[in-house]
């Protein structure tokens, strides 16, 4: 009898895989355990094993194709069975050239982000970088990376699985072997250790940038991040400067639960001698990680680890560079203000895209700095569209939206005309149920719920 | 070094007080069996000039009276906040200082003040922080807790207890990573030993053999609590063994002791063969800081060492006894270090403080 062979979910945040080579080819006979072939993921290249014996009837995906999880990929028959004529004459899976992921969150509508920024967008005072190109978030990262090493020799990049694994998420891939060990530096499973270490080499000057697995394990290092990064100047009378970056992804993935799917936004926004960045973009990744490597201070830089697959359109311009404190409109409007940063500037858009079919035009601001935040521009808008509502995957209590919404009121009182509202992550730990996992996240339903109730 | 090990144990043990001196060396610690002087080394005594050991007798006393007109200022609520003083282990900073060379880096807890003095920091500029006085090393931003010499090359000062431990690979890394020959010295408590960040530090350290000097000053507590009550490895030395990291345990009473040790552990550090660990028995004499009244050990426990193993009291005798220095050349000592201290103080209580506008100066650096 044929079964299917599946392209496998290798990893939690994975919807599509690119087969890289069969190791079996049609007509060969395996058993369970042999390996059929090499996928790619969008962490690593893993290897798929068939689950049964029998021979490999047909190859369905050719190597080089990528196809979405749970799409066959090959027909296993019995020993001496013929693949049967309606499978034998099915037309191979589209070729899809693709190499990078295009995955989308579970929870995001079918509108894809590229739709969405060619609707109302403008670049608001933004220096114009002239021409683009499309590249995914990690790419982004990569390659600000990159530049910033090769810029200046004091900067060094350290963490788990940065070297030799190229990345846990591959977003250091290819530092390796472009810098060396001396300044891609793999540690053990040492938090606490190694970000100490890295705040004393960069109180003696150097420009660590320290990678977190996910800055969920930066929790056993917050005492060398707030306690020593970012007070020592203060502490020093100005004499002892530590310019770091501490980065790595923030927030939820997808389906990894509680401990590993927490926002530290408004943690770290809280500390005085700390910047805080969360990029939405590739553009925002790459302009900003730079200047986080250039600024002087503690920069603490959260990813998102399902933005890493998405693409934008990225400035080409060699010298491209965001100002860290500016935020972005991202999509003009008059009837209502939507603040949001990192992977809720997504769901903000879509709320914008559905609300516009109605007749109601958002606003959308990326803030793209948590700290320092940028009232300024927050204001501007309020007071024009006169309702504010603040988007966040983080939970409600004393979150970067309970910081807006005082700092609307404090400077916008006058121009509300409703209270400001916030569309928050559920106040739960993160539960591992995928249907428990939707309601504990913000999307555009709510989005746009909160904006009809203050209409 | 088993013996030493068993040694060690009966000192830290019951009868702490009485045996302070005897034992508190690995390599040298034979007893001399004077009633005046015990354990000091009549070996260690040739290791350093007479020139050198008037310069020890002047930094040491300088750290003793210094301290001492801090807790008197404290005392009259002009120093506030946390105060830990550094009477009674005056020899290790001093000693750690006479091993250092120019660009080598050195950093410590919280009992910071004598480490400030002891490499060259005006000790105007130590009071006048102390007193929260915009003169003072940070402005008087940091306090006593938070000191630092960008020029001293002296990295704080650091509040939370062992943080420093893994600050310190990073200045040892730093100067690594740049091609030095430079070494960091790292300095912290028997307390601070039982954070995990310090058996990280060692891990990481001898991974990438960092020119980082481990220095434990054991004062025998933990603030209340002594090192047999909060350590179950009480040869605090052999704690990086594991990490390959050799130790020697060291009299740091005695500032020839430390001196050579300190010596032989950055020389092996320059050379480029990893980290070292010194752990200095030395005891404090005041609190563990200003507002503990000490009842966790008796009177006795401390006037038996002061009597005994003094560090200054040592240095004294040695100037003395073998170089025949004139006791009226050390009172002028005496008398100019007091002159210096009062001055200090002046100084310090005569400052402004920060204008308003500092609260806001310093938090980050302008780009």
């Amino acid at each position: 009898m044929a079964t299917e062979v599946l392209m496998p979910a290798l990893s939690p945040t994975m919807t599509e895989g690119k087969l890289v080579r069969w190791v079996k080819k049609e007509g060969d006979n395996v058993t369970a355990g042999d390996v059929l072939a090499e996928v790619e993921t969008d962490k690593a290249t893993m290897e798929v094993e068939a689950v049964d014996e029998g021979t490999l009837g047909r190859i369905l995906v050719q190597a080089g194709q990528s196809v979405p999880v749970n799409t066959p990929i090959a027909i296993l028959v019995a020993q001496g069975e013929k693949v049967p004529d309606h499978i034998a004459t099915k037309p191979l899976a589209p070729n899809k050239t693709t190499s990078e992921n295009t995955t989308q969150p579970q929870r995001s509508t079918s509108s894809s982000i590229a739709d969405s920024l060619k609707q109302g967008v403008t670049e608001s005072v933004e220096k114009d970088w002239g021409e683009t190109q499309e590249m995914t978030v990690r790419d982004a990262l990569d390659e600000a990376l990159a530049i910033e090493l090769q810029r200046d020799p004091d900067v060094f990049l350290m963490g788990e699985e940065v070297a030799r694994y190229q990345g846990a998420y591959k977003v250091s891939h290819g530092l390796l072997q472009k810098f060396g060990e001396k300044r891609i530096i793999d540690t053990p499973i040492t938090e606490h250790g190694f970000t100490g270490m890295a705040v004393g080499a960069a109180f003696a000057g150097l420009k660590p940038v320290v990678e977190f697995m996910t800055m969920n394990f930066a929790m056993q290092a917050i005492d060398q991040i707030v306690n020593s990064a970012a007070k020592t100047l203060y502490m020093s009378g100005g004499q002892i400067g530590c310019s770091i970056v501490f980065r790595g992804p923030n927030g939820a993935a997808s389906r990894v639960a509680a401990q590993h799917s927490q926002c530290y936004a408004s943690w770290y926004s809280h500390i005085p001698g700390l910047k805080v960045i969360a990029p939405w973009s590739s553009a925002d990744a790459k302009g900003l990680l730079r200047a986080a490597i250039r600024d002087p201070n503690p920069v603490v830089f959260l990813e998102n680890e399902i933005l890493y697959g998405h693409k934008f359109p990225c400035p080409v311009d060699e010298d491209f560079i965001l100002p860290i404190g500016k935020a972005k409109v991202e999509r003009v409007g008059k009837d209502v203000t939507f603040v949001a940063f990192s992977i809720a500037v997504t769901i903000a858009m879509e709320a914008a895209e559905a609300l516009a079919k109605e007749g109601i035009e958002a606003e959308v601001i990326n803030l793209r700095s948590l700290r320092p935040l940028d009232t300024e521009t927050i204001i501007q808008s309020v007071r024009k569209t006169n309702r504010v509502v603040s988007i966040e995957e983080g939970w409600s209590f004393a979150g970067i939206g309970s910081e807006i919404a005082a700092q609307v009121m404090e400077q916008a009182f006058d121009w509300l005309d409703a209270p400001p509202a916030r569309v928050t992550g559920a106040d739960v730990p993160m539960p591992y149920a995928a249907n428990l996992e939707k309601l504990a996240l913000p999307c555009a339903e709510q989005v746009v719920d909160a904006v009809k109730k203050m209409m | 070094m088993q013996e030493v090990g068993q040694q060690i144990g009966k000192v830290i043990g019951q009868q702490t007080g009485q045996q302070i001196g005897k034992v508190i060396r690995s390599e040298t610690g034979q007893q001399t069996g004077q009633e005046t002087e015990e354990g000091f080394s009549k070996e260690d005594r040739k290791l350093l000039t007479r020139d050198q050991f008037l310069n020890a007798y002047r930094e040491m006393l300088l750290i003793r009276r210094f301290e001492e007109k801090v807790a008197q200022l404290y005392s009259m609520g002009l120093v506030c906040g946390f105060c830990h003083l550094y009477i009674g282990e005056e020899a290790v900073a001093t000693g750690i200082k006479m091993s250092l060379r120019d660009g080598d880096k050195v950093i410590t807890s919280y009992r910071d003040h004598g480490y400030m003095l002891a490499l060259g920091v005006e000790p105007r500029r130590v009071m006048a922080e102390l007193t929260g006085r915009v003169t003072g090393c940070s402005r008087g931003k940091g306090g006593s807790m938070h000191m630092y010499s960008r020029e001293k090359n002296f990295y704080g000062g650091c509040g939370i207890v062992g943080a420093q431990v893994s600050l310190g690979v990073g200045l040892a890394f730093a100067n690594r990573y740049r091609g030095t020959e430079e070494v960091a010295v790292t300095c912290y408590g028997d307390g601070a030993n039982n954070q995990g960040q310090v058996y990280e530090s060692y891990n990481l350290a001898s991974l990438h053999k960092l020119p980082c000097v481990f220095v434990i000053e054991n004062n025998r507590y933990g603030m209340g609590t002594s090192v047999e009550r909060s350590s179950a490895s009480h040869n605090l030395y052999k704690n990086g063994e594991p990490w390959g990291i050799p130790g020697l345990q060291v009299d740091g009473m005695d500032v020839a002791a430390v001196y050579d040790a300190a010596r032989k552990a950055i020389a092996y550090c320059r050379e480029g063969k990893g980290p070292y660990l010194l752990e200095m028995m030395t005891y404090r004499y005041r609190g563990h800081s200003m507002s503990d009244p000490a009842r966790y050990r008796t009177r006795e426990e401390v006037d038996h060492v002061r009597k005994t193993h003094d560090p200054i009291e040592h240095i004294k005798r040695v100037l003395m006894e073998d170089d025949g220095v004139e006791e009226n050349v050390l009172k002028t000592i005496d008398e100019e270090i007091k002159a210096i201290v009062n001055d200090a103080a002046e100084f310090a209580q005569t400052s402004p403080e920060p204008e308003s506008r500092e609260l806001y100066t310093d938090v980050v650096l302008e780009v």
